[in-house]
C-alpha cells in the first residue's frame, strides 16, 4: 500500500534497531517510519531510550544491529557530518564564544568553499532566521546575554540554517519553566506549519506530545508500544502501558463474558471485551469515565476521601475497598465533603487481552 | 527627555563597597586582608622602591645600562618568555591528554605534573644539572648531536619550562574537563569536520585560561632562582640571570645596585602582567563570559 500517490512518503525509516550499552539493552528490535513533513512526537518515560534513538538517527551513536534509512537510502554507516540532520539539545549547546548571528551562520560557514553561499547570502539567511525566531535585534548578542527560551530559539535557528533533511529535538523545552514551555510549544507548531520541516521531537510530557504532534510514538523500555495520531493513541491505546502513560487511570476488577464487560453484575456501556476473552479482567478507567450517581444504581460504591477544584473541574478521590483510591473527575458544581457516601457509574474504559 | 535604555548588562555600576551579606564581619575581614597584604606585599615592595629611589632615575638608568646587567635582564625576560610559550603549548597538550583520554597510569602522570610545584627548587636545580650536564643521561646524548644544554641559555630555558609547566597545565585542565560534549556534537551535526570543530568550537573558549597559565609561567620563570643557577653555569653575558646578579651585588655590599636591578625587574614584571591582564580582559569580553 505504501506507494499510493497522495499518501505522504517516508522520510526516515529505522528497521530492527538494537542498541546495548555495557550490558543494558536500550533499544530492542525497533522499527519506526517517519513521514515527510510530519511533526512526530517521541513520548516515553525517562530512560526508555528516546535520546538513544534520536542520536542513532543523527549519527551521534551507532546501533548494534538494524538500519537507518533516509528517503530509502541506507544511512546507517554515514558519519554525522554527512547526514544533514538538525539536532537541538535540551541544554541548547550553543557556542558561547560566538554571537547569535555567528551561531546561526555556523553550519553554512562550515561548508566546503564550493557549496558555501557567499557572505551576503549567508547574512540574508541569518536575517531571515532571526525574523523567524523573533530575535531580529539580537544578532550581536552572546548566548550568555539571552534567556533560556531565547537560547533554545537560537539553537533551533542554527539547526534550521543548514536546511536539514530532518530536525531532531531532544526534550527541547525540558530546561524551561512552565510558561515559557507553553509559549515555545505553540511557536514550534507555528514554525513547523510554516516550514513543513520533517521533525522528530522527544518529550516525556504527555500534554506536550499530544498538543504538538501530528503523530505520537510511545516508547517503553526500548520498545515501540504504539504509533498514531493523538486521537488514535488516546481512543485506542494499544496497551495498558500506553494508556497509563497518556494520563491517569485506575484499575477496576471486572468480568468479561459474551463480549460484554460487567462490574458488580452491571454491564459497562461502550466497552467491548476483546474476542475470546472470558472471565476476570482488569478494566482501566479514566477519571472522566466515572459518573457520580445514586449508590443504588451504581457499579461501585465508596466514600469521598478528598476533593479539590482546579480549572473548572472537580477531582475527587473515592475510597473503595482496600486498593488505591479511585480518581474521579466531575464537572458538576456540587461539592462533596470527605466521608460523603457516593455511587460511581462507569461509562467507558479499556480492557486489554 | 527619553529615559536611557542602555542594556542592563552594560550599565557600569557606580563604585561602592560590596553590600554586606548575611554573614557578619566584613569590616574585620577587610581590615585583616589589607593588613596582611601590607605587611607581606606592599610594605616590602614600597621599601624597595624607596631604597632605589635614592639612586634617582639617572642612577637606575646607569645600573640598567651596565652591559652585564642589561644582558642579565635580557636573558631573564627573553628566556622566560620563550619558556612560558613552550610551557603553554606543552602544558596544553598534557592537560588535553590527561582529561580527554583514559589510559593506564593516567593518575600517576597527573600527580607527576605537580612535582615542580612541590620540589624544593634547589633539588630540582641539582637534578636538572645532573641530567643535562655533558656527562648526564640526556646531556651526553645532546652533546653527540652538538647541542650544549648545561651552562648555556638553553639550560636556563629547560629549567624554566620545567617549573612553568604545572601552571600551564593546571589552569587549562579544569576548562578542558568542562567542555560540553554536546557542543562538539552540535558542531558535527552542522556539518563541521573534526578539525573545524576543534579550531572553531573547542579551542577558542580556552584562550583566556591558556593566557593565564602563560602569565603565571612567565612570572614564575622571571623570578626563579634555585632551580636555574646550577644548570645555568652563570657565565656573565651568556647565562647569568638577573636574580643571580642581585645576589652577587648584595654579596658585594652594593645594596643600591641590587635594589636598582630589583626595581627594574619589578617594573618590567608589573608591565608584562598588566599587559597580559588586559589581553585576558579583552578575551573574556570577546568570548562573552564574565
Ligand atoms: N552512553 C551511555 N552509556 C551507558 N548507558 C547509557 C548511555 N546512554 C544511555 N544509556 C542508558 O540507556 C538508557 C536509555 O537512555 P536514553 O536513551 O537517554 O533514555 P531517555 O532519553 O528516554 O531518557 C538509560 O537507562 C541510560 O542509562
Ligand atoms: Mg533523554
Amino acid at each position: 500500500m505504501g506507494g499510493t500517490s497522495g499518501r505522504p512518503s517516508t522520510a526516515i525509516r529505522v528497521e530492527g534497531l538494537s542498541k546495548t550499552f555495557d550490558t543494558a539493552a536500550v533499544l530492542h528490535d525497533f522499527d519506526l517510519d517517519v513521514r515527510a513533513g510530519e511533526l512526530l512526537g517521541l513520548l516515553g518515560p525517562s530512560g526508555s531510550g528516546k535520546t538513544t534513538l534520536l542520536r542513532i538517527i543523527a549519527g551521534l551513536d551507532f546501533p548494534d544491529r538494524g538500519r537507518v534509512l533516509f528517503g530509502g537510502d541506507d544511512a546507517t554507516g554515514l558519519p554525522v557530518q554527512k547526514r544533514a540532520v538538525g539536532f537541538v539539545f535540551q541544554h541548547y549547546a550553543l557556542f558561547k564564544h560566538m554571537s547569535v548571528a555567528d551561531n546561526i551562520a555556523y553550519g553554512l560557514n562550515a561548508r566546503k568553499r564550493a557549496e558555501r553561499p557567499d557572505k551576503a547570502e549567508i547574512k540574508r539567511r541569518v536575517g531571515d532566521l532571526l525574523d523567524l525566531i523573533k530575535l531580529s535585534g539580537f544578532a550581536d548578542r552572546y548566548p550568555s546575554q539571552l534567556s533560556g527560551g531565547q537560547r533554545q530559539r537560537v539553537a533551533l535557528a542554527r539547526a534550521l540554517a543548514v536546511e536539514p533533511r530532518v530536525l531532531l529535538l531532544d526534550e527541547p523545552f525540558g530546561a524551561l519553566d512552565a510558561q515559557v514551555r507553553k509559549d515555545l510549544r505553540r511557536w514550534l507548531r507555528e514554525i513547523h506549519d510554516r516550514t513543513g520541516q520533517t521533525t522528530i521531537f522527544v518529550t516525556h510530557d504527555q500534554d506536550e506530545a499530544l498538543e504538538l504532534s501530528d503523530r505520537v510514538a510511545v516508547l517503553d523500555k526500548g520498545r515501540l508500544e504504539q504509533v498514531g495520531t493523538p486521537d488514535e493513541v488516546q481512543d485506542n491505546p494499544a496497551s495498558a502501558t500506553v494508556l497509563k502513560f497518556l494520563g491517569d487511570a485506575v484499575e477496576v476488577e471486572a468480568i468479561a463474558e459474551g463480549g460484554q464487560v460487567r462490574v458488580d453484575g452491571r454491564p459497562v456501556p461502550g466497552v467491548v471485551a476483546p474476542a475470546g476473552l472470558i472471565g476476570p479482567v482488569k478494566l482501566h478507567v479514566r477519571p472522566w469515565q466515572f459518573q457520580l450517581t445514586d449508590p443504588s444504581a451504581a457499579h461501585l460504591r465508596g466514600t469521598v476521601r478528598s476533593s479539590h477544584r482546579s480549572q473548572g473541574r472537580q477531582r475527587i478521590e473515592v475510597e473503595h475497598g482496600p486498593g488505591r483510591p479511585l480518581l474521579v473527575e466531575d464537572f458538576d458544581g456540587e461539592r462533596y465533603a470527605a466521608g460523603h457516601p457516593v455511587g460511581l457509574r462507569i461509562v467507558g474504559g479499556y480492557v486489554f487481552a | 527627555m527619553t529615559v536611557s535604555t542602555k542594556p542592563r548588562w552594560r550599565a557600569k555600576p557606580r563604585w561602592r563597597f560590596r553590600q554586606p551579606s548575611v554573614l557578619p564581619g566584613f569590616g574585620i575581614t577587610f581590615g585583616y586582608t589589607i593588613l596582611c597584604l601590607s605587611l607581606v606585599v606592599l610594605i616590602p615592595l614600597g621599601a624597595l622602591v624607596v631604597r632605589s629611589s635614592r639612586l634617582g632615575l639617572s642612577g637606575i638608568w646607569e645600573v640598567a645600562s651596565d652591559p652585564r646587567v642589561a644582558s642579565a635582564l635580557k636573558i631573564s625576560f627573553g628566556v622566560s618568555l620563550l619558556a612560558a610559550l613552550t610551557a603553554s603549548v606543552f602544558g596544553f597538550l598534557v592537560a588535553w591528554v590527561l582529561t580527554r583520554y583514559r589510559f593506564p597510569g593516567r593518575r600517576i602522570v597527573d600527580a607527576v605534573v605537580d612535582l615542580p610545584f612541590a620540589l624544593p627548587t634547589a633539588v630540582a636545580g641539582i637534578a636538572l644539572a645532573q641530567v643535562y650536564a655533558p656527562n648526564g643521561i640526556v646531556g651526553a646524548q645532546l652533546e653527540k648531536i652538538g647541542i650544549k644544554a648545561a651552562y648555556t641559555p638553553l639550560g636556563i630555558f629547560i629549567a624554566m619550562v620545567f617549573i612553568g609547566l604545572p601552571f600551564a597545565v593546571r589552569t587549562v585542565q579544569p576548562l578542558i574537563a568542562e567542555i560540553d560534549k554536546e557542543v562538539e556534537e552540535a558542531s558535527a551535526t552542522l556539518g563541521a569536520s573534526r578539525r573545524a570543530t576543534l579550531w572553531k568550537v573547542v579551542l577558542p573558549p580556552l584562550i583566556p585560561a591558556v593566557l593565564t597559565g602563560f602569565a603565571l609561567a612567565f612570572a614564575r620563570g622571571v623570578g626563579e632562582y634555585g632551580s636555574i643557577i646550577f644548570i645555568a653555569g652563570n657565565l656573565p653575558y651568556v647565562s647569568e640571570i638577573a636574580p643571580l646578579l642581585i645576589v652577587i651585588k648584595l654579596s658585594e655590599y652594593d645594596y643600591a645596585g641590587a635594589a636598582a636591578i630589583a626595581t627594574i625587574m619589578l617594573g618590567i614584571s608589573f608591565l608584562t602582567l598588566l599587559a597580559i591582564n588586559l589581553i585576558q580582559a579583552w578575551s573574556r569580553r570577546r568570548f562573552g563570559y564574565v
